[in-house]
């Protein structure tokens, strides 16, 4: 079969005018023509002008005017997006997953659980390992993932306490974290038995007893056991006092417990995995508690989670359950794949735009930062995606991306690896 | 039809398979892509006993049951060339990791389907995204990890009765990270590439010498045989003595079955540079390679593996989870599908990704159309249908819609280069093997049998 090929130049840059790339002003952007989704009350705008200054989204509408200087940028009835969260990843934390030396997300001491040494370090904060310049950002940022939950992950024989995590913006600023998305990530059932007592109730035994030597006014005393340390305290403290837990837990029984647990304790949970949540979705809702779902998990990879269900994200929205999205299969490298989850989610019932809020506004929503990121609004943070078509398509691509109002390199690793290796043009008459 | 060498004893542990008995049924008005490269628009598939009639407009489709597949498409059942299905079944429990006999790097005496557990959920679950046939491999621990076998997507009690009639075994063998990982982590050989690539030169030079051995003894049994004639037609004097066989060895006779052809053999390798070296380590010991399997690095030398004639058996976009994956590219699939002869195959090494191997096979496509390949859906369907049939060496049964093939048959309710496309209709052999409207009241798996399921009462 005889291939036509173009020129890659030209099929990279599509219809996005930019200008002369390099003395890109961030102060106003206006992108003119598009399908705008806002993942707001206005819903989607089709042909509308979205204006952007300082970095913010400063109007939507129509006939918007720039400034002299401003960046313009014809959409052609494209679709606009919010930028996309990636799910709870070790971006800028791990490089390559197999790879020790470049990775960041777990921590354990002691003798590492290998023989029951028990050491909980919810202090334990990954955030301040963060390489902005990791390949992996990169490679993700130009498909459109704009922000992700930076997390810490509980080592199968380590601790339960996995540590804390923040959101991260996927620009090249230095401290990237969005203020008040610190959260706590704890992992129960029975992927995490190993060192923490080899029991799903030696778990919440644990958890328990760290919760009740670090309130206030249980001071140490002299011969106490205690598990965690002083600062460890005084970190699970704040948790306790109305902050944000993840749950890594996937079995119904289990969310039960948590639940009942983040009550008496006033912790606002969040249920990571959750592959059987849909069966107690009712009880998710009624305490608005919300569910990070891998819409891509329909088998029982462990007992935890017979009844995965391709519907568990239709079903966990029709009963009002917040649901967001991650990939739980090599999460860091491959945090794009959670735009084509949400695709199959909608295949099996879920409606579009509840997908598409699953990966923008309610991410934002859950991990503190609803009124910054996620939406398409005015005061919002300009992080947005220009897409090729359908933004939840396999066969779509972001065209161009923006953080902060800043237009970022649509250029990775791959795409240089891509270019250095592209199948040579054909002879004119040869082959 | 298929060499064969061991049917001559009786092959052992023969498949059972029986095709479901179908009455014929005629695809009305669907976009079909059938496999060999062609689309044709508004066009009637009929099949009858099992078998592909025809394909083409307005075909007469008397005392044939019609679909109405106006607005959908129809593809060749698809193949995967890649899967741990049954060998490391859902759930993924202690009592069921059969897919690696890590004990000796070279263990290709083992067979996968010897752990093939046939109620793994996972194959209900490929079967809804369209995969009628798949090779079910040994995992990647050992230099030479045992023979693959290759099954139809039919729910069974035994695997005999999924294993495909006739079609040749695989054998799978590992480049790279994992078995210098596994062996040198228990300080012993191979812990690194040189290692790795001794213990394959050993394995099949030990091989050559059985082989000869083999040789020799049935040069030695046909004198004796003729010796014995001689005898017999003078007066029946018996004084030749019968030589004795050498022993079986069934490591090697795996190896001498690769050299002969009789198994292909599919090569786990990521990196250019290493899948060069098995190139030539398959010329030095006169064997075929009939597929690389990751290939994360085959863009590298796609006219190379066009050259050989090697297959290419690639994700879309998995990449930079350890550092022989670390060049991973979304246009891999394309680059080795450009050559001529290029064959590039999606496979999916994954009970997540065989669900969904048209959706992997859509953005090869699309990022190889954004780096300036024509690549239409006719021709990126072959990554899922004829190629890997090509690969599996069973291309002339299955993998496109020809007549005279078995009625291998998916209806998609849309195009299937999509991530909102689902089949609507598997049809195995021209029977129906899973239905969407109607989907079956129970679980095949005896395992999910009364487990929490949606929908269950």
């Amino acid at each position: 079969m005889k291939h036509q090929y173009r020129v890659l130049a030209v099929a990279l840059a599509g219809a996005v005018a930019l200008g002369a790339a390099g003395i890109l002003r961030a102060d106003e952007v206006l992108i003119r023509g598009a399908k705008v989704h806002t993942v707001s009350e206005r819903g989607t705008l089709d042909r509308a002008d979205v204006l952007v200054r300082d970095g913010l989204i400063a109007a939507v509408g129509s006939g918007l005017v720039a400034g002299a200087g401003a960046t313009v940028v014809d959409a052609q009835g494209r679709s606009l997006t919010p930028g996309l969260f990636g799910g709870i990843t070790a971006l800028g934390i791990e490089e390559v997953e197999q790879e020790p030396s470049t990775v960041d997300r777990s921590t354990v001491y002691g003798d590492g659980g290998h023989g029951g040494g028990f050491e909980p370090r919810p202090e334990f904060d990954v955030t301040v390992a963060y390489n902005p310049g990791s390949v992996a950002i990169g490679v993700n940022r130009v498909e459109g993932i704009t922000f992700a939950m930076v997390a810490p992950t509980a080592l199968p024989d380590g601790t339960m306490f996995a540590g804390q995590g923040a959101l991260a913006r996927l620009d090249d600023q230095p401290d990237p974290f969005v203020a008040g998305s610190r959260t706590l990530f704890v992992d129960l059932g029975a992927n995490a038995t190993a060192s923490s007592g080899k029991s799903r109730a030696a778990q919440f035994m644990l958890i328990e007893q760290a919760t009740r030597e670090s309130r206030p006014g249980t001071p140490p005393r002299d011969g106490d056991l205690r598990l965690l340390t002083p600062t460890g305290r005084e970190v699970l403290a704040r948790y306790l006092a109305g902050g944000r837990i993840a749950f890594s837990v996937e079995r119904a029984a289990d969310i039960r417990q948590v639940l009942a647990w983040s009550e008496r304790n006033g912790v606002r949970p969040v249920i990571v995995g959750g592959a059987q949540a849909w069966q107690v979705a009712p009880l998710l809702a009624k305490a608005h508690v919300p569910v990070v779902l891998d819409p891509l998990v329909d088998l029982p990879g462990t007992f935890d989670q017979l009844g995965a269900s391709m519907e568990n994200a239709a079903l966990l929205h029709r009963a009002g359950v917040p649901i967001t999205f991650a990939h739980f299969v090599a999460p860091t490298a491959n945090a794009r794949k959670v735009r084509q989850a949400a695709g199959v989610a909608v295949a099996h019932g879920l409606p579009w735009d509840a997908a598409l809020t699953a990966l923008t506004a309610t991410p934002a929503e859950v991990f503190g930062a609803g009124k910054e990121l996620g939406r398409i609004a005015p005061g919002y943070a300009a992080d947005l995606v220009l897409w090729s078509g359908d933004p939840l398509e396999v066969t779509t691509v972001a065209e161009q991306v923006w953080i902060g109002g800043r237009p970022q390199s649509m250029r990775s690793r791959q795409s240089e690896l891509r270019d250095r290796y592209l199948p040579h043009a054909p002879k004119s008459g040869g082959m | 039809m298929f060499a064969c060498g061991a049917l001559a004893a009786g092959e052992p542990y023969p498949s059972t398979y029986q095709p479901h008995a179908g009455s014929p049924i005629i695809i009305r008005n669907a976009t079909v892509l059938d496999g060999t490269g062609k689309r044709i628009d508004g066009a009637d598939v009929l099949m009858r006993d099992g078998r592909i009639v025809a394909v083409g407009p307005g075909l007469d489709g008397a005392n044939a049951t019609a679909i109405d597949a106006q607005g959908r498409w129809v593809t060749p059942g698809l193949i995967d060339v890649h899967s741990h299905l049954g060998v490391y079944a859902s759930p993924g429990v202690n009592a069921s990791q059969d897919g690696n006999e890590a004990t000796d790097p070279v263990t290709a005496g083992v067979w996968a389907e010897h752990s093939v557990w046939p109620q793994d959920p996972g194959f209900e679950t490929a079967l809804a995204g369209g995969v009628t046939t798949l090779q079910v491999l040994p995992g990647s621990a050992n230099l030479i990890g045992g023979r693959g076998v290759t099954l139809r997507n039919v729910h069974a009690t035994t695997y005999q009765a999924m294993k495909f009639p006739g079609a040749p075994q695989g054998l799978k063998m590992a480049c790279g990270e994992n078995p210098k990982r596994v062996y040198g982590s228990k300080d012993r050989a191979p812990s690194t590439r040189m290692g790795n690539v001794a213990g394959y030169r050993q394995a099949f030079a030990d091989a050559q010498d059985y082989q000869r051995q083999q040789e020799k003894y049935a040069a030695e049994l046909a004198a004796f045989e003729r010796k014995k004639g001689k005898h017999k037609a003078k007066d029946g004097v018996e004084d030749a003595v019968a030589p004795v066989p050498p022993k079986r060895d069934l490591r090697l006779e795996t190896l001498v079955a690769a050299m002969k052809g009789e198994v292909r053999v599919h090569v786990h390798c990521y990196r250019a540079d290493e899948m060069a070296t098995m190139l030539d380590l398959a010329r030095e010991f006169n064997f075929k390679i009939a597929a690389f399997h990751h290939g994360v690095e085959a863009y590298k030398i796609s006219e190379r593996l066009a050259q050989e004639g090697v297959c290419g058996a690639l994700w879309a976009d998995w990449w930079g989870f350890k550092m022989e994956a670390y060049d991973g590219i979304w246009e891999n699939l394309a680059f080795v599908d450009a050559p001529r002869n290029g064959c590039a195959i999606v496979h999916s090494d994954s009970a997540e990704g065989i669900q969904r191997l048209n959706q992997e096979a859509a953005k090869g496509m699309a990022r190889g159309q954004r780096a300036g390949l024509d690549i239409p859906p006719e021709r990126a369907i072959r990554w899922v249908t004829s190629n890997p049939a090509r690969a599996l060496g069973i291309a002339d049964r299955v993998g496109t819609l020809e007549p005279g093939k078995l009625a291998d048959v998916v209806v998609w309710n849309r195009d299937p280069f999509s991530v909102y496309a689902l089949p609507d209709l598997v049809y195995i052999d021209g029977a129906v093997a899973y239905d969407r409207k109607a989907p079956p009241a129970k679980p095949a798996s005896d395992f999910l049998l009364g487990q929490p399921a949606v929908g269950a009462p």
